[in-house]
């Protein structure tokens, strides 16, 4: 515990010399929450198309689409919301801190992580699935993959699973970005892109990739994506209540049409609210 | 141009050189031509995926100027952190106690013979376990911890250098009015010295600015080269375009910045009339690391 | 204290790390070299393109220029390197040539700076026995020069081998890589860095130290 607390101060110190010589960079300070300032700041994905992209005007997805629909049921407007970057391994303490009021970034709700937070929805459904070239005929089941060269992003663990469970002999190429896998998975290098379908309908829906890819349909996992508040927060109830609101009202099916539409994504229908599928 | 190396060319000794050109362009030609039309062959040259880059400043004001920005901020960071660190550092490994030189050297051949990256893996986790730095800031924090670190400990070698360059007569000249030993330091070895090293500083802010690719590339620090991802993310995985545009500012900035190097060096060189030698990038390893040279 | 150490192949990542240090030294020892040729050498052409690689590939970040052998010469272009269908070998060999690209322009610079500290006289005696560029250069400046850059390559090789852990960015098993992983895994954070600093405590500083004897053995004494 001594440890702890010298090396928590000597790390304080050398913080303190940053942010000294860092002020008047950017004002994070808008970070907590506050209804009397009437801000709401949301966690996305920046790189993901078809669910968090930042693109020139503004950010797009259908992430983008949900956490907008409940920003404006629990009273605010579009100008209101602020959009936080949440990376994947940084979401449970972007909460738990209070930097962002919601997180709505593929977040797959887990025993693991409920442990930490708490989770609004489910609000769609995914399942890891591989995105492979549109003529490639030699994988049409999971057991094609034994021998193909997969593409993922560093530290995730889809495409460690599908080597531990299906195929042990597949290759794997790790990158910065799923981006960077669609020149080698178009020019054969490499046989396919795993991670959420979700994910995978959003960068086969680009306009450029139209007829390029297809989707492998093998449903390897259940993704429950749901979105995460504080534990214990009271927001939990109000985003399920829009969450619902918006799937009555037709709004669910159009931000699945315009995000995913190009894509031919058979996406799974608006999930119940508190309808975990393990 | 002659060269002492080789002889004035007489007619055969031309015909062989105008031979080696020719040969030597055949088969630069040639690696270009099989780039290019491979690249194209593969559609990486169609327009769409570096339209975005010369029309429009859309992709230069969402994406790269952002990243650059950041860049630019944990370079500028870590300079300036590591500066005084590093004149500390090379004053106190002169230093005429024991207990002062022999931990100041520890701490500085300790730095400077781990990777940076190791020591930006190390600050992220560090900082993720012991402090409540939000997550935003984080990867900032590991990778200006991690350049400081490094590159305080080279910039001491190139103080303690600049400074055992000077002449000993300086220091014995100010001992002799009865200055004393702080005073010896600060009002002439250190005034001196710094002029002598100002181009290897500078050297050795290309190395800082290269080196916070790494934090981009493994810890997910926004910055210019994890601009290109967010970007292909955008203009339909433009991946190979995006990265040659980054990849050509990285160049043209440290291409400034070592001509710069270069031009103070040239200039001292030739201000100079008395004391000592200008530290020049060459001297000061810019490879990164390592020993300063031949001093 | 150090169980959690059997979990993971360290040897093996160790090992990764020596390999391509040691490929890309020789590497980039042999067409450092031949840059250095082409930028002292009579033909204009080749005095350019030496001059421009340099400055080129000395300004690009390591990291670029590593991303670049994955995406660009392997993925897109179709180079695998003799690797076949295994990625594993195609990173690892594209790793050692992006650090040869990028090294060599380093050793050149060393080198030249070398070939400079050998006097005229030197190169105009040997040019008045009647030796041509290339025997001048082969018989008499380079080996002198050799022996006066020992110091200046040493630390470029120092580089070199901290340099490999950016191999990590396309995925080769290395230090660095096998370093994160095992943070992000277990909750020794300062064992586990202890052990990697010394890994290359370990592999840098002998290195300096028995060059920097080697240099000083060798140096020609003007």
């Amino acid at each position: 515990m001594k440890l702890r607390k010298v090396s928590a101060a000597s790390a304080a110190v050398l913080a303190l010399a940053l942010t000294a010589t860092a002020c008047g960079g950017d004002d994070k300070d808008s970070g907590s929450s506050g209804g009397d300032s009437k801000k709401i700041t949301i966690g996305i994905k920046f790189d993901q198309p078809g669910l968090g992209q930042k693109t020139p005007d503004g950010y797009a997805g259908f992430d983008v689409d949900i956490a907008t629909y409940v920003a404006k049921k629990l009273g605010y407007t579009e100008d209101q919301i602020e959009w936080k970057e949440s990376k994947s391994a940084d979401r449970e303490t972007m909460l738990q801190r209070g930097d962002v009021d919601f997180i709505a970034a593929t977040y797959s709700i887990t025993p693991q992580r409920q442990e930490k937070v708490d989770f609004a929805g489910p609000y769609l459904l995914a399942h890891q699935d591989v995105l492979i070239r549109a003529d490639d005929d030699k994988i049409k089941s999971p057991e094609d993959l034994n021998n193909a060269k997969l593409c993922s992003v560093t530290g995730s663990t889809s495409a460690q699973n599908i080597k531990d469970k299906l195929a042990p002999k597949a290759q794997l190429q790790p990158y910065p970005t799923y981006s960077a896998c669609l020149p080698g998975l178009q020019n054969g290098a490499i046989d396919a892109l795993t991670t959420d379908d979700s994910i995978l309908a959003g960068y086969a829906s680009q306009s450029q990739f139209k007829g390029k890819f297809k989707l492998g349909g093998f449903k390897l996992t259940n993704e429950n994506y749901g979105i995460g508040v504080k534990k214990g927060s009271d927001l939990k109830d109000k985003i399920n209540k829009a969450l619902e609101e918006m799937v009555a009202d037709k709004s669910w099916d159009k931000a699945v049409k315009d995000n995913f539409g190009p894509a031919n994504y058979n996406n799974e229908p608006a999930p119940k609210i508190g309808d975990i599928k393990s | 141009m002659s060269s002492v190396l080789y002889d004035a060319q007489g007619p055969r000794a031309k015909r062989r050189n105008v031979l080696f050109t020719v040969v030597f362009l055949v088969a630069l030609a040639a690696l270009l031509w099989w780039v290019i039309s491979t690249l194209n062959d593969k559609g990486q040259l169609e327009w769409a995926l570096w339209k975005p880059f010369f029309t429009g400043t859309e992709a230069w004001s969402t994406y790269i100027w952002p990243g650059l920005q950041n860049t630019l901020k944990a370079a500028v960071l870590a300079v300036v952190i590591a500066l005084p660190l590093g004149a500390a550092l090379g004053i106190a490994r002169l230093s005429d106690h024991q207990w002062v030189r022999v931990p100041a050297a520890i701490v500085v051949e300790f730095f400077r013979s781990i990777p940076v990256l190791v020591l930006m893996i190390f600050g992220l986790a560090l900082f993720a376990e012991y402090t409540d730095v939000s997550s935003d800031d984080r990867p900032l924090y590991a990778v200006v911890t991690g350049l400081v670190l490094y590159n305080a400990s080279v910039l001491a070698e190139i103080v303690r250098s600049g400074i055992l360059s000077l002449p000993k007569g300086q220091a014995e000249g100010a001992m002799a009015i009865g200055l004393r030993k702080g005073q010896v330091m600060r009002l002439i070895l250190l005034p001196q010295a710094v002029t002598a090293m100002l181009p290897a500083i500078v050297s050795q802010l290309v190395v800082i600015l290269k080196d916070t690719a790494l934090g981009g590339a493994i810890l997910t620090f926004p910055e210019l080269l994890a601009s290109a991802n967010t970007m292909s993310g955008y203009y339909g995985a433009n991946v190979i375009a995006s990265y040659t545009v980054v990849a050509v500012i990285y160049i043209a900035l440290n291409f400034a910045l070592t001509s710069f190097a270069s031009w103070l060096e040239r200039r001292l060189r030739r201000a100079k009339k008395s004391t000592g030698a200008v530290l020049s990038a060459d001297d000061v390893e810019t490879a990164d690391a390592g020993t300063v040279g031949k001093i | 204290m150090f169980d959690f150490l059997q979990d993971y192949d360290l040897a093996g990542a160790v090992w990764t790390t020596v390999q391509l240090a040691v490929l890309s030294a020789v590497g980039s020892l042999i067409w450092g070299t031949m840059l250095a040729a082409m930028r002292v050498g009579p033909v204009p052409l080749m005095r350019a393109f030496g001059t421009a690689y340099v400055n080129i590939v000395r300004n690009i970040p390591l990291t670029v220029i590593i991303l670049f052998a994955s995406l660009g010469l392997s993925q897109t272009l179709g180079v695998t390197l003799g690797g076949g269908n295994d990625f594993e070998t195609i990173n690892f060999r594209l790793a050692v040539l992006g650090l040869i690209l990028y090294t060599s322009s380093f050793v050149c610079e060393a080198l030249r700076s070398g070939i400079n500290t050998v006097p005229v006289g030197q190169a105009e005696a040997a040019r008045a026995l009647g030796l041509s560029f290339g025997q001048v250069l082969r018989l008499v400046v380079l080996p002198q020069a050799f022996r006066s850059s020992v110091v200046p390559l040493a630390n470029v090789l120092i580089a070199l081998i901290k340099n490999t852990t950016v191999a990590a960015a396309i995925g080769v098993a290395e230090t660095a890589l096998l370093m994160k992983e095992m943070i992000e895994n277990e909750a020794q954070l300062l064992l586990i860095s202890a052990v990697i600093a010394l890994v290359f405590v370990v592999l840098t500083l002998p290195t300096g130290l028995i060059l920097g004897w080697v240099g000083k053995k060798v140096a020609v004494k003007r």
